[in-house]
C-alpha cells in the first residue's frame, strides 16, 4: 500500500512541478469544443441538442491527449524497471499510474466541463447528470487509456497507434455517459445509465491494471 | 500441446491437411453456392433479396469465430510461450478482420433494400464495427514494433482485452431491442428457418470454416518460412561481419 501511495505522490509532485501538462490538456478540451458553435452554427438550440454529445467526444479525445506520455517518460529514464522491481505487486502500481492520471487529467476535466456546458447552451437539469456520468466515467477511460499506453510502449508511430487502440473501447463509456445527459434531458432518469457506467468502471477497476501490468512486464523482458 | 509446437511437425501436419480443407472448400461452397442461388425457394416477404443472408451470416459467424480463435491462440500464446500461437495469431487476424468486413458489406447491401438504409447505429452492428477496429488494431499493433515477438505480445494482450467484445455482440440483439433480428439459427428451442433455407447456409457456414482453415495453414506456413528466413540471414550476416 504504501509503494501504491508513492506512486501516486510521485506522478502527482511531478504534475505539480509542471503544471502545464495538466492545463494544456484542459485548454485542449475548451479549445475543441469553442470550435464546434463555428463549425455547426451559433444557434442555441442545435448547440443544447449536441452539447452533451460534444462535451464527451472531446473529452475523450483530451483524454486521449495526455495518455502517450503515462509510462513514455518513466520507460525512457529507466524509473519503469525499478518500479517493476519493487517488491509490491505491478498491478497494483499500474492501478496507482491510473489513479494519478485521473487526478491531473480526468478531475481538471470534470471541473472544466461546466463552463463547456455553459458555452454550448446545455439546459440547467443537464448540468448534475453530466457531472455525474463525467465523474463515473472518466475514470474507466484511464484504466483503458492505460492498457493502451502500456501496449504501445516503444511502438514505432506509438502516438498514432494508441487512438486506434483504445477508441473502440472507449464506444461504451460514451454510449452511456451521453446517454445520461439525454435522459435527463428528456426528464427521465439517468440512473440506470449511471448504474451502467459504474458497472463499466467495476469491470475495468480489477481487470485493467492486470493488462496493464502484463503489458508493462513484456515491454521490460 | 507442446507437441504441436514444434514448427517441423506442424509443416508435415498442415501439408497433410490442407488438401483435404481446400477440397471440401471449394466442394462446400459450389453446394452452398448453388444451393443458395437456384435451388432455394425466395423468402415470402423479402424476395430474392433473401440470398444475400447465405454469404452475410456465414460470414458474421466467422467474424466471431475466428476472434475467439484469436483469443484462445493469444491466451495460450501469453500462459505457455507456444511459439505456434503467436504465429496463429498472427496469421488470424487480417482473415478475421476480412470475414468482419464482408459481414457489415453484405449486411449493408442487405439493409439498403430491407430496411431502407445503408447503415441504422443499431447495437448489433455498432459491436461489429467496434469488432472491426479491434481487428485493425491488433494488426496494426503487432507490426508495430522492431522486434516482432514484442509485436505478437502485445497485440496477444490486446486480444485478450478486447475478448470483452465477443459476448457483447452475441446477446446485443437480445439485450437491446433494435433494428437487427434476433438470432433464428443457434436458439434455444431448434431454429426456426426451414430445412430448404439451412441446408445452404449451413454448407456455406461450412465452407468458410474450411476456408479459413486453409488460409491459415498457408499464413502459417508462410509465416514459419519467414521466421526462417530471417535467421538465415541474420547468421549470414554475422558470418560475413
Amino acid at each position: 500500500m504504501n509503494a501504491f501511495v508513492a506512486v501516486v505522490a510521485r506522478d502527482l509532485r511531478l504534475a505539480l512541478r509542471a503544471p502545464g501538462d495538466s492545463a494544456t490538456v484542459v485548454l485542449f478540451f475548451v479549445l475543441t469544443v469553442i470550435l464546434f458553435p463555428f463549425g455547426v452554427g451559433p444557434e442555441p438550440q442545435i448547440l443544447a441538442r449536441i452539447a452533451s454529445g460534444i462535451a464527451w467526444v472531446t473529452a475523450l479525445l483530451a483524454c486521449l491527449l495526455s495518455l502517450d506520455r503515462l509510462f513514455q517518460l518513466e520507460s525512457e529514464d529507466g524509473s519503469l524497471e525499478q518500479i517493476a522491481l519493487s517488491p509490491a505487486p505491478l498491478e497494483l502500481l499500474a492501478l496507482g499510474k491510473c489513479l494519478a492520471h485521473w487526478l491531473t487529467t480526468g478531475l481538471p476535466l470534470i471541473a472544466a466541463s461546466p463552463l463547456i456546458a455553459l458555452f454550448l447552451h446545455l439546459p440547467a437539469e443537464g448540468y448534475p447528470a453530466l457531472l455525474a456520468a463525467l465523474a463515473i466515467g472518466t475514470p474507466t477511460l484511464s484504466l483503458i487509456g492505460g492498457i493502451g499506453a502500456a501496449l504501445t510502449l516503444g511502438a514505432r508511430r506509438g502516438g498514432v497507434l494508441l487512438p486506434l487502440l483504445v477508441l473502440p473501447l472507449y464506444i461504451p463509456v460514451l454510449i452511456f455517459g451521453v446517454a445520461a445527459v439525454e435522459a435527463e434531458l428528456a426528464g427521465l432518469s439517468a440512473r440506470p445509465h449511471l448504474l451502467m457506467l459504474g458497472g463499466l468502471a467495476a469491470l475495468a477497476l480489477p481487470l485493467a491494471p492486470w493488462a496493464i501490468a502484463a503489458a508493462l512486464r513484456q515491454s521490460l523482458e | 500441446m507442446h507437441r504441436f509446437a514444434n514448427p517441423a511437425r506442424f509443416l508435415r501436419m498442415a501439408a497433410a491437411v490442407l488438401p483435404w480443407s481446400a477440397a471440401l472448400t471449394v466442394g462446400c461452397l459450389g453446394a452452398g453456392l448453388w444451393f443458395a442461388l437456384f435451388d432455394s425457394p425466395a423468402d415470402y416477404q423479402q424476395g430474392e433479396t433473401v440470398r444475400i443472408m447465405y454469404v452475410h451470416v456465414p460470414a458474421a459467424w466467422m467474424a466471431l469465430f475466428v476472434y475467439t480463435n484469436l483469443a484462445i491462440a493469444s491466451a495460450v500464446a501469453l500462459v505457455w510461450k507456444h511459439p505456434l500461437a503467436d504465429l496463429a495469431a498472427r496469421a488470424m487476424a487480417p482473415i478475421g478482420a476480412a470475414f468482419t468486413a464482408l459481414s457489415l458489406i453484405t449486411g449493408s447491401l442487405w439493409g439498403q433494400p430491407m430496411w431502407g438504409t445503408w447503415w441504422v447505429w443499431d447495437a448489433r452492428l455498432t459491436s461489429v464495427l467496434i469488432l472491426f477496429f479491434l481487428y485493425l488494431g491488433h494488426i496494426a499493433l503487432a507490426n508495430a514494433f522492431d522486434d516482432p515477438t514484442r509485436g505478437n505480445r502485445a497485440a496477444a494482450i490486446l486480444a485478450l482485452v478486447g475478448a470483452v467484445n465477443v459476448p457483447i455482440i452475441k446477446f446485443s440483439v437480445d439485450w437491446w431491442n433494435t433494428l437487427h433480428q434476433p438470432a433464428s439459427i443457434v436458439r434455444i428451442g431448434g431454429p426456426t428457418i426451414d430445412s430448404s433455407m439451412l441446408t445452404p447456409l449451413l454448407l456455406m457456414a461450412f465452407g468458410f470454416t474450411f476456408y479459413f482453415v486453409s488460409v491459415l495453414i498457408l499464413r502459417i506456413r508462410a509465416e514459419i518460412l519467414a521466421r526462417k528466413l530471417r535467421t538465415l540471414r541474420f547468421a549470414q550476416g554475422e558470418a560475413t561481419a
